[in-house]
């Protein structure tokens, strides 16, 4: 019998340690979910204040926030948080690095 | 102010007569408990529909996929089989009802109730008329986004309490997946929120036209391909083909319902094909003009006014103009929903993460910036309208 998928072994209650993919997922998804709770209320308002000649006021905001979260992408992105299979495998500068250490 | 289906139907003479001879003959004003009983009948009518809806949906799939592949398809259980899924009902009735021994029991009971109050609930805001509404919610679009988001809930409880590996994988797998692409989905609904002005699913659909180039779809470079992330995100909320991975079979057996059987598994299923249903629905009336019929049939105004017929008439003509014009809309997009599922192959679950968060939540949010930047720019006019002002020269086109 070897693992499964995710590292799970066959046998055995299911009710066990499991992949932090899925927990990592979860965590970028809140982050998300929160934001466009946020953004719901600027968005259902903001053809009244376009027609009024304000839209500029809720435009800045907007692109503001949206810039803010776009950062957090790039930022879970480098981090490698969005990589389902992510590599653990060391790089040579880095073993070299490790080993003078 | 709510509309609901019963402010619809109050607007006619015979219900106010209606109530009248009833309060007359019990006595005391029970206008009251008429509205309830009525709002009553019409919420049990629709819940009712929908469930045939969702068993003519396994009908329909298992038809159109056989006509993909060649095949027969069902034709033993009334003409044609149509009848084939109540005698699926009934066989599901009837089966034993099968707990297993090591698992969750609250849990593994209250799953599949989860999934189907989840996607039941949803139908409490779909606009199928301007007037068949059951309720017009002023803030329909986050009602749903937060309703929906229970079968997420009920398809990671119900891998989970079930203790089996096969249905937990199934339930995780499930659960990321419903809760990444909800992302993308919610982005664009809120770039058609920010077009529309309104939250409520009325003002959402009579902010469109009943001509396709009135409609959201084809209003700005943006929307147009925030309808295809909307579409995308769609069928992996539903856990449909090609990323129907909760429920593998080469792999998982059936996923996070491996252990279900009978009625609980029914519910599962009817859950499913009721969603893809609603969701088709909610994706024709947030991009495709949901009911809107063109020249303005729909208020029954060309009827009542040019062509002198009643208004009662008039009026109910309209809106059965418009459920026609919705349902036509949801039927096409159901119709394509089986056959991308019957065309493409299934993803794996690293390529599903890569196209959820990767490609479709960015071009998502550029889409969001891009509407919102055109919305600025343009006061709101769609592409035509400024065409037609670049062309016709007589400023403003047709407004």
């Amino acid at each position: 019998m070897t693992p499964y998928e995710c590292g799970e072994i066959p046998v055995g209650s299911a009710w066990s340690n499991f992949n932090v993919r899925f927990y990592v997922v979860s965590l970028v998804f809140i982050i998300f979910d929160v934001e466009g709770a946020l953004m719901f209320p600027v968005a259902a308002v903001f053809k009244k204040f376009n027609e009024i000649g304000e839209g500029g006021v809720l435009l800045g905001s907007l692109l503001l926030f949206i810039v803010v979260l776009v950062m957090g992408v790039v930022y879970c992105w480098k981090k490698g948080d969005l990589d389902w299979v992510r590599s653990f495998q060391v790089s040579e500068e880095e073993l070299a690095r490790q080993q003078e250490g | 102010m709510n509309e609901t289906i019963v402010s619809y139907l109050s607007q006619f003479e015979s219900s106010e007569k209606l109530i009248a001879s009833i309060n007359q003959g019990l006595g005391f004003d029970a206008t009251g408990i008429v509205v309830f009983v009525t709002f009553f009948i019409a919420a049990f009518i629709m819940v009712n529909l929908l469930a045939a809806v969702g068993g003519l949906g396994t009908y329909a799939e298992r038809k159109i996929s056989a006509d993909i592949q060649m095949r027969q398809g069902p034709n033993r259980v009334g003409p044609y089989g149509i009848l084939q899924f109540l005698a699926d009902g009934v066989k599901m009735i009837l089966k034993e009802d099968v707990i297993p021994a090591a698992s969750d029991k609250v849990l593994f009971t209250l799953a599949p109730l989860l999934a189907i109050i989840g996607v039941f609930s949803t139908i409490a805001v779909l606009p199928w008329s301007s007037g068949l509404t059951l309720t017009n919610l002023n803030m329909g679009v986050v009602y749903l986004i937060g309703v929906g988001s229970l079968v997420g809930v009920a398809v990671f409880l119900g891998g989970y309490s079930s203790n089996s590996k096969w249905s937990m994988l199934g339930g995780m797998r499930g659960a990321s997946q419903i809760i990444s692409y909800e992302v993308p989905v919610t982005l664009s609904v809120i770039a058609i929120v920010l077009m529309s002005g309104g939250l409520s699913f009325n003002t959402l659909v009579e902010s469109q036209g009943g001509w396709p180039h009135q409609w959201y779809v084809l209003h700005n470079p943006f929307t147009f391909i925030g309808f295809f992330v909307f579409f995308i995100g769609m069928l992996a909320e539903t856990n449909r083909a090609p990323f129907d991975l909760p429920e593998a079979e080469s792999e998982l057996v059936s996923g996070y319902h491996t252990e279900y059987t009978g009625m609980r598994f029914a519910f599962f299923a009817l859950a499913e094909y009721v969603e893809v249903f609603v969701l088709c629905a909610i994706c024709a009336s947030l991009f495709l003009g949901g009911y809107k019929v063109p020249l303005d049939l729909g208020t029954g105004k060309l009827f009542i006014e040019k062509m002198g017929v009643p208004a009662v008439i008039g009026k109910n003509v309209g809106q059965f103009l418009q459920l026609g014009s919705i349902v036509t809309k949801t039927i096409i997009l159901y119709y394509v929903v089986i056959w991308v599922r019957w065309t493409l192959p299934r993803l794996r679950v690293d390529q599903l993460m890569t196209l959820c968060w990767k490609y479709l939540t960015p071009i998502a949010l550029f889409n969001l910036i891009g509407v919102a930047i055109w919305m600025y720019a343009f006061e709101g006019h769609s592409v035509w309208e400024l065409l037609a002002s670049l062309g016709g020269g007589h400023g403003g086109g047709h407004h």
